[in-house]
């Protein structure tokens, strides 16, 4: 019972909020902020990226946080939200996983239009809930200069990259991986093996160690937890660009660098703006940039080369002057993947349908 | 079954100790469980009390609580049927979460044929039946190949269901994939007038009604049917069962596709009153959690809806775990799993349960028959 008084205590407040001057009622009051994640928020990866801009928010005046892990993409989600509204008195949700929009965050925000909801994936429609912010980054920037790295360390000139699904995210990350590493050797080859889901770790492992049989000398992943590929790749001699969070601490002396997401820019402005009850944007996106991904710090091991390089093209991109995908372009199976003259913005939608591997990388889709 | 001693003594205590008696290693496997969760949280040194009051207000403490369990124990009351019904034969099946998954791939399936404008009461039975042929379909496999391939069935149920979950993820990804899911593959989402809505006043889907439905179907047909006699008899000992001329194959596969049927409806329950397609959320481990269910209901098909609430609630309640105190998420498999292992631990109990009940039984003579039925110590 006593979570529904302080529920309407808090809808009350709410409510209050946009009639009275706003700092009277927020000096009383606690931003209340729900966080839910798919996986475990120390997995070295996905979820851990997600859990380190929610501690960068626990850091902010007047913000309280409450958190679940392992949640499913199920009705448990949105009952997880649910119960963040009502038993906690939460005004603020991020549904951290990208599964969590299409039904669960759609429906548990037109049931509650006076709370506000962050989803992780930028899928946000106009004709979706108002209430709904979905923020997403371009780390596919990051992966480029992971590419870059990585084929300057390469002996082989063979690199490996373990993968969860040949989805448009996915493939754009490995194909940009692949690029930076051609921007040194054309003559570079990327080895894609796909595990087929978000969290497989025996696959995984699996799936490094057989890349590294195949003469794979740098190895990275796009998948939830990339843990398993960083440590094997350190076990067996061979170097690793890390992905979502760092695994610096993992591979001591084959990391070399990573690309990694920066979740507390968008946290803190939707915090910010709810804080202020002014609206927020509700397509939060950027890149190097804009604040929303970085690179893990060098490895001690990465020449003095490899980083001037990489640094010059990182400066490019912050400074908005440089495209990933430009033509002309081949994909692996010999056709055109962008024509001769075009080239895309990292904005750019068509990007978001991504079907191909690029020339180069051995896999199939 | 009992021996009808002669016996005058109280027949109305007796009847209802015999009533309680199934539930008796249940009720103890929950006591030990919460002692032994206590003694857990106490080494860790967290708040026992508190713990557990979180527990039982997360799981029934309110409106709120109460809808958040019946949500989640929905679709396991169902699974837990493909365990139980198999049981009654002797096999222990527990691949359930394949026929989940592809009788919810099925109904997805048949969505996308059947005209938009076909009204909702001809659609939802049509996608239902769909579902349950399907998984009716998948562990009826399994009982085949039992019963004429002497297949171990436990296992090849749960390889059949790695199989059921590479293929249900090879055609969503692949050849039934809609293009327009772009991150994240599904099938073509339902039209509008398929989707099945929540249940008057709650904020729980028609999938709980079903189940509850079901559950009760299921224990009118082991407990008060010939069928469901002769599969008693054929689950006690085949041998004698094929010695006295049962049709002991056809009970088994029987057995089999109705559990199958269960598991495969509430395949389609996800898909059309969840998630809205079939992709990998289907695959959240219902089937799985369903065999927790089964034997903590000691396979008696309406304790298992008492025991679908108390799994639905423990999870229900693992959220608050987390958001008061703090605790990971495994608190909460720490805890399914105490239960477990003492809902095994105390079936040891069946001996000197069984002789007990004869005694009884003897004592409550003039008890109606079907009450001693219910029991299967």
């Amino acid at each position: 019972m006593t979570q529904r008084r302080d529920f309407i205590k808090q809808a009350g407040a709410l409510a209050l909020g946009t009639a009275l001057p706003l700092d009277t009622v927020l000096a009383a009051d606690k931003l209340t902020v729900g966080v839910i994640y798919v996986g475990s928020k120390g997995d070295y990866g996905y979820n851990q990226a997600q859990a380190q801009a929610v501690s960068a928010i626990r850091k902010m005046p007047n913000v309280k946080v409450v958190e679940q892990e392992n949640v499913p993409e199920t009705v448990a989600a949105q009952k997880a939200m649910a119960a963040m509204i009502e038993q906690d008195g939460a005004t603020l949700i991020f549904a951290t996983s990208f599964g969590y929009y299409d039904p669960h965050v759609l429906k548990v925000a037109a049931r509650y239009p006076k709370i506000r909801f962050a989803h992780c994936g930028g899928l946000w429609q106009p004709g979706a809930p108002a209430n709904i912010a979905s923020y997403f980054g371009y780390i596919d920037e990051c992966q480029y200069l992971n590419g870059v790295v990585a084929g300057h360390m390469s002996k082989s000139k063979k690199l490996g990259f373990v993968a969860a699904k040949p989805i448009p995210q996915v493939l754009r990350n490995i194909n940009a991986f692949t690029l930076g590493a051609q921007s040194i050797d054309p003559a570079i080859t990327t080895h894609v093996i796909f595990t087929g889901d978000w969290s497989m770790p025996v696959k995984e492992a699996e799936a490094a160690n057989s890349l590294i049989d195949q003469g794979c000398d740098v190895l990275t992943c796009h998948v939830d937890g990339p843990k398993v590929v960083v440590e094997t790749a350190e076990k067996r001699g061979a170097m690793s660009c890390g992905y979502h969070a760092s695994q610096a601490a993992l591979a001591p002396n084959g990391y070399l660098t990573g690309a990694e997401w920066d979740w507390s820019t968008p946290f803190s402005r939707l915090v910010a703006a709810a804080q202020a009850s002014k609206p927020s944007a509700n397509l939060l996106r950027g890149g190097l940039k804009e604040g929303f991904v970085r690179m893990s710090p060098y490895g001690a091991n990465v020449t003095a080369n490899a980083k001037a390089k990489a640094d010059a093209i990182k400066a490019q991109m912050m400074a908005g002057k440089f495209a990933i995908f430009k033509g002309p372009l081949k994909d692996n199976k010999g056709g055109i993947a962008i024509a001769a003259g075009t080239s895309y913005a990292q904005t750019d939608i068509t990007l978001e349908r991504m079907n191909y591997l690029v020339a180069g990388a051995i896999g199939q889709v | 079954m009992g021996a009808h001693a002669r016996s005058p003594a109280q027949p109305g205590t007796a009847r209802v100790l015999l009533a309680v008696l199934p539930a008796l290693p249940t009720l103890a496997a929950v006591a030990g469980t919460l002692l032994l969760f206590s003694l857990f949280l106490l080494v860790q040194g967290q708040p026992a009390g508190e713990a557990l009051m979180l527990i039982a207000q997360g799981a029934f403490g309110s409106t709120f609580a109460w809808q958040n369990t019946l949500m989640r124990a929905a679709p396991l009351m169902l699974t837990a049927l493909c365990v139980a019904l198999p049981a009654r034969v002797g096999l222990i099946v527990i691949g359930g979460e394949g026929a989940l998954a592809l009788g919810g791939l099925a109904a997805a399936m048949l969505a996308q044929r059947l005209p938009d404008t076909m009204p909702w009461f001809l659609a939802t039975p049509a996608l239902a039946v769909a579902a349950m042929v399907t998984g009716g379909v998948w562990i009826g496999a399994v009982g085949a190949l039992r019963q004429w391939r002497g297949v171990n069935e436990t296992i090849s149920s749960l390889l059949m269901a790695y199989i059921a979950i590479a293929l249900f993820k090879f055609l969503v990804e692949g050849p039934l994939r809609d293009p327009a899911s772009l991150n994240k593959p599904s099938t073509p989402t339902l039209p509008e007038p398929f989707m099945i809505g929540a249940l008057p006043g709650l904020d729980v889907h028609w999938g709980l009604f079903w189940g509850v439905l079901v559950c009760i179907a299921a224990w009118v047909f082991v407990s008060h049917s010939t069928q469901g006699f002769a599969m008693r008899v054929t689950g006690g000992n085949p041998r004698a069962a094929r010695l006295v001329g049962l049709p002991v194959n056809s009970l088994a596969l029987t057995a089999c596709v109705l559990g199958g049927a269960a598991a495969g409806l509430a395949g389609m329950f996800e898909v059309a009153a969840v998630q809205g397609s079939a992709n990998a959320a289907l695959l959240a481990g219902y089937g799985y959690a369903g065999i927790l269910v089964a034997f903590a209901a000691r396979q008696h098909p309406l304790a298992i809806v008492a025991c679908a609430l108390m799994i639905g609630g423990i999870e229900a309640s693992g959220s608050l775990l987390q958001r008061r105190l703090d605790l990971p998420d495994a608190t909460t498999l720490v805890l399914q799993g105490l239960l477990f292992a003492n809902l095994l631990a105390w079936e040891a109990l069946g001996k000197p349960l069984a002789s007990w009940r004869v005694s009884l039984q003897g004592a409550a003579q003039s008890a109606p028959a079907h009450q001693m039925e219910q029991s299967h110590v």
